[in-house]
């Protein structure tokens, strides 16, 4: 594949592992249970109703909130702001970290979401309606709830984090920037730990799901776990979700030291725009992003075990996805291709940090989750590799790559490798 | 409203900001902030639920007003003496 961009080579930069994940999810508060939800075809969809909207479908959790906040904490902060709260604290716990004893100014938060304030927004304004506009009974908490770095910023307050803190906006690429931008600042140096991935409040927002509904991208069906249906002939949309994954990113070298746990390596990554349509995505660039990303990993397609796609179960998307894998994997490749909304729906700035982790055991299982939800595969969707409705047994899983994209033309590609020590 | 409901309208107040205090053995004549643990954010919770709740004013001037039960209760009685118990 011709790479039409700069060749400029970055010095040797530290290696960055991956040694603890937090995450809820709307199959399961924990990585065991998410990845057998994964195998066992169990969805996270079920029926919900919101505001104006009125009945339709959602992904929603159920962790305990409480386990890491108390009341007054959760009714101050914002849903994201817990979510975030869980997911760090549960990635802190996974990582067997001492928590008590590490420098927590050496410790950076970086968190992607696909938008933040809406929901705080929406609440705060049918409550004003309710009191005739008169805007001195407005929230006061109005500013703190809505701040951009408010997710992370609700992490950090809650875990005496006073290192950096970054709530990264990257539409639905946001989960695999998270991640990204974690891995950057260990590299600079900037952190010793970071808690990089992404979390997700939107269900609590109606402007999402009627902005999907008058865009026709908002999916129906009677059954609500089998209404997210990627690369299905019959899928009709989105199934909005909220959720968060967190991972603990460290330097190789520490975490070696410490004789911690590592569930991979993050060898490649790549975040690249279309800049063509604010909302239609462009199967060249998304297919540059993925290429790029193998690029700087240092291998070649031929290479890859595991491709988790964005695939959000739109029309149009899941065509323009398969179109940029067949731009970049031909027939010799052995890549087995899955999705994870199909089970969860979309997971928004959460979507690509829970969407990898889903498929991480796959290191020590060599299993690939499938899609699920594929009663009739749509042609323009189809492509060698696709692991559809039955988990795939796989000889040995060396490369899993994760695909996230996001609105305004935001594409990211994160190659993660097996670590063995 | 009596003294005795409008504490009855403060401890409602004050258990939707402060969920996770066990209000059962308050002591009116102690500052709030002695037994409770409210910070400067809480203490303009419970000036805008007096107004949502109840319409009642509090300006910023008259918030010395508000530091234990005992105090509220009697800064309030005048201003909400007039209005109806639930």
């Amino acid at each position: 594949m011709a790479l039409t961009h700069h060749q400029y080579s970055p010095p040797a930069l530290p290696r960055i592992v991956l040694t603890g994940i937090g995450l809820t999810s709307p199959n399961g508060n924990d990585l065991a249970t998410h990845r057998a939800a994964l195998l066992n075809g169990k969805s996270g969809v079920q029926d919900y109703e919101i505001r104006y909207v009125g009945k339709t479908l959602a992904g929603i959790c159920d962790y305990d909130a409480l386990k890491h906040q108390n009341r007054r904490e959760v009714r101050r902060g914002t849903r994201a702001g817990s979510i975030a709260i869980y997911s760090c604290n549960e990635a802190v716990i996974d990582s067997q970290i001492n928590w008590e004893a590490i420098d927590k100014s050496r410790v950076g938060i970086y968190l992607g979401v696909t938008e933040h304030g809406n929901v705080e927004t929406e609440n705060e304004v049918y409550e004003l309606s309710q009191f005739d506009y008169d805007v001195s009974v407005w929230n006061h908490f109005h500013n703190p709830r809505t701040v951009a770095n408010n997710p992370a910023g609700e992490a950090a307050l809650n875990m005496g984090i006073t290192g950096p803190h970054y709530t990264l906006g990257a539409a639905c690429a946001a989960g695999n920037n998270g991640l990204i931008q974690g891995a950057q600042m260990l590299q600079l140096g900037q952190c010793d730990i970071a808690l990089a991935g992404g979390v997700s409040e939107s269900i609590h927002t109606f402007g999402i799901f009627a902005s999907f509904k008058s865009q026709g991208a908002l999916a129906e069906h009677t059954d609500p776990t089998k209404a997210s249906r990627p690369f299905d002939k019959e899928r009709n949309g989105i199934v909005v979700s909220e959720g968060g994954c967190v991972y603990t990113l460290e330097r190789l070298d520490d975490a070696l030291a410490r004789g911690a746990h590592i569930y991979g390596e993050i060898v490649g990554h790549c975040i690249n725009t279309d800049a063509t349509d604010f909302v239609l995505p462009n199967p060249e660039r998304q297919s540059e992003c993925i290429g790029l990303a193998l690029q700087r990993a240092g291998i070649t397609p031929q290479d890859v075990d595991i491709l988790s796609t964005h695939a959000t179960g739109t029309l149009s998307g899941d065509i323009q996805e398969i179109s940029a894998l067949r731009r970049v994997f031909d027939s010799e490749c052995k890549v087995s291709i899955n999705n994870t909304k199909s089970f969860i729906g979309h997971c928004m700035g959460a979507a690509g940090a829970l969407e990898l982790a889903g498929n991480l055991p796959s290191f020590t299982d060599n299993i690939c989750h499938p899609t699920m939800n594929v009663d009739e595969l749509d042609e323009e969707c189809s492509i060698p590799g696709l692991v559809l409705n039955e988990a795939k047994q796989l000889e040995n899983v060396e490369y899993i790559v994760n695909n996230s994209f996001g609105m305004l033309g935001i594409n990211s590609t994160v190659v993660i490798k097996k670590f063995v020590s | 409203m009596s003294p005795a409901e409008i504490r009855a309208a403060v401890i409602d107040i004050l258990e939707t900001i402060a969920p996770d205090e066990d209000l059962s053995n308050l002591d009116d004549a102690k500052e709030f902030r002695d037994q409770m643990e409210l910070d400067s954010m809480d203490f303009l919770d419970i000036v805008m639920e007096l107004r949502k709740r109840y319409r009642v004013q509090v300006p910023e001037e008259d918030y010395e007003n508000l530091v234990s039960m005992a105090s509220t209760v009697s800064y309030l009685e005048p201003k909400m003496a007039d209005i109806p118990a639930e």
